[in-house]
């Protein structure tokens, strides 16, 4: 579960980014995070991964609160989220498999583990024949979803995309929603952020939008129109 | 979290050693040149200070006797020079064995043969502990009564104790200065390679990679490259050491110096290098990564 109680966030320079969020994810939820460019949805991301810290209030993630954790406990929490980028950030000099391998070893999986584990997900993701290509021999869509099974390989609670469909057409934009709605259904709960219109109407998913660090609608099925650029 | 992962942290760092050729290179070259220099420099004060040790074994003063002593009375001084502090040994030298040492070390030399042995004095032979007191230890010898004269080589031994600390302080400031710079050389090798990697650095700590697991294999590739500097910088001091023992041995004006045998030193030679070498590494990496201290 996901929680945030009154949470201000200010970057150095000054930026009040979020300006007082209240905000709960149940486990199993998918929820659509909208709202123009600048609002804060990013920070919020940020937040909720550990990069930055809250000015004010407090934060619960899967059992970990911003308001005690100490540096050790950070990795752990990490461990339950899954994140996924616009850029992808893949390392392009390592094959498909490699990438997950990485990231499995990272948090201590056994070899034994990560050869079980991985044509899994490969498989969940329909890329089971593209273990040995490398990134660079990948389409944007394909890339993308090689990010979705490297969030996902560590078998996170939680997993958190960031404009995942930023860099696709909206035939693949359409193809990675659908799997993301496909991972929700088998457990993972899902905190999508998007711009795109159109696919939010089609899902009729829980909707937060945020405008200038607030949230200003939280509804099934829709968010408040006129707000939306991009 | 598991056990701590040995193969793939020695893989990780010599994967990053291998990628930075020419600074890998870079790096072993002055650790091997760091640890030459301090070898050289070591060596010498090791053989220059066992020289000093058998100059300080065949040091002696000479005490002579007053001229009017019965040789009961300057037997009788015997337990007054033993009692003075420096002094190891003393050793009683009547003027007929005096005499006899004397014509038997110039045997040629006619005019010494049929010297009447009064013409010397009864002595003693003492050997002292520690050159540095010499001057101390000459008066407190002067001052007993019955006897008239001291000779001691004072002007050399001094001599040898300033070379000596002289090389230390050299020697110490030389080590001191090279294992600095070798230190931060290593360091900005493994900065470089944190540098090539801080993207798969972003996405271990994004997905919970804890900060031992991200620096291990930099702490590998900094002791790796100091062994290695080790290993090489033994060889080339081994073979130098070899090369200059047979040049003095081979040098009729340096006959005088004895070289220890490097048997006798490539142990600690070893075992220092070593450990030198690793401090130097895992110095530098510890160094490089020190912000992935911080979350
Ligand atoms: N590192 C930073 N330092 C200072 N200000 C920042 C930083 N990152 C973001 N901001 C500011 O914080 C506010 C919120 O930015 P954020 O990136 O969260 O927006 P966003 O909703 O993700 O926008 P977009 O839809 O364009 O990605 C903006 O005013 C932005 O300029
Ligand atoms: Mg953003």
């Amino acid at each position: 579960m996901i929680r945030l109680k009154d949470v201000e966030m200010v970057y150095e320079n000054g930026t009040k980014a979020i300006q007082g969020i209240t905000l709960t994810i149940e486990d199993g939820e998918f929820v659509f995070l909208v709202g123009p460019s600048g609002s804060g949805k990013s920070t919020i991301i940020k937040l909720l991964t550990g990069e930055v810290e809250p000015y004010a209030g407090r934060i619960m993630i899967n059992g970990f609160s911003t308001s005690n954790i100490s540096e050790r406990q950070i990795p752990l929490m990490r461990r339950t989220l899954g994140v996924i980028f616009q850029d992808f950030r893949l390392i392009e000099k390592k094959t498909v498999y490699d990438n997950l391998a990485f990231v499995m070893r990272a948090v201590g999986a056994s070899s034994k583990e990560i050869r079980q584990r991985i044509p899994y997900v490969l498989d969940l993701v329909g890329l089971e024949n593209k273990a040995y290509s490398f990134p660079t021999e990948l389409s944007g869509g394909e890339q993308q979803r090689v990010a979705i099974a490297r969030a996902l390989v560590n078998n996170p609670t939680t997993v958190i995309a960031d404009e995942p469909t930023g860099n696709l057409d909206p035939e693949r934009s359409l193809e990675l929603m659908d799997l993301l709605v496909k991972i929700n259904a088998l457990g993972t709960t899902m905190v999508v952020v998007t711009h795109e219109k159109n696919l939010v109407d089609r899902f009729g998913k829980r909707v937060v939008t945020i405008d200038s660090g607030h949230v200003i609608n939280d509804s099934v099925g829709g968010y408040v129109g006129g707000h939306i650029h991009g | 979290m598991g056990k701590h992962n040995f193969g793939y942290f020695f893989h990780e760092g010599l994967s990053n050693m291998f990628s930075h050729g020419f600074m890998t290179f870079a790096a072993i070259g002055i650790t091997v040149a760091c640890l030459l220099i301090m070898g050289t420099f070591s060596l010498v004060a090791v053989n220059a200070n066992s020289l000093l040790q058998d100059l300080e074994q065949e040091n002696e003063i000479l005490a002579y006797v007053e001229e009017d002593f019965t040789e009961e009375q300057a037997r009788a001084l015997q337990a007054q020079l033993e009692a003075i502090p420096n002094v190891v040994s003393v050793t009683y030298i009547s003027r007929v064995e005096a005499m006899e040492r004397f014509t038997a070390q110039y045997p040629e030399e006619e005019m010494f043969q049929d010297l009447d042995p009064d013409i010397l004095r009864d002595r003693y032979s003492l050997k002292i502990r520690d050159l540095k007191q010499l001057s101390q230890t000459k008066e407190m010898v002067d001052d007993i009564n019955g006897i008239a004269k001291v000779n001691a080589y004072e002007a050399v031994a001094g001599g040898f104790i300033t070379v000596r600390n002289v090389a230390s302080v050299v020697c110490i400031a030389l080590i001191a200065i090279l294992f600095v710079v070798s230190v931060f050389i290593i360091s900005n090798t493994i900065r470089l390679t944190t540098f090539d990697r801080r993207e798969e650095i972003a996405i271990m700590r994004m997905v919970g990679a804890t900060n031992g697991f991200i620096r291990w294999p930099f702490v590998y590739e900094g002791f790796m490259l100091g062994l290695l500097g080790a290993a090489i910088a033994f060889l080339l001091q081994w073979g130098l050491y070899e090369a200059v023992a047979q040049g003095v041995d081979t040098n009729d004006a340096l006959q005088l110096i004895d070289i220890i045998s490097f048997q006798e030193l490539w142990v600690p030679v070893a075992v220092t290098f070593s450990i030198a070498g690793i401090l130097i590494g895992v110095g530098g990496s510890l160094s490089a990564i020190r912000k992935f201290l911080q979350v």
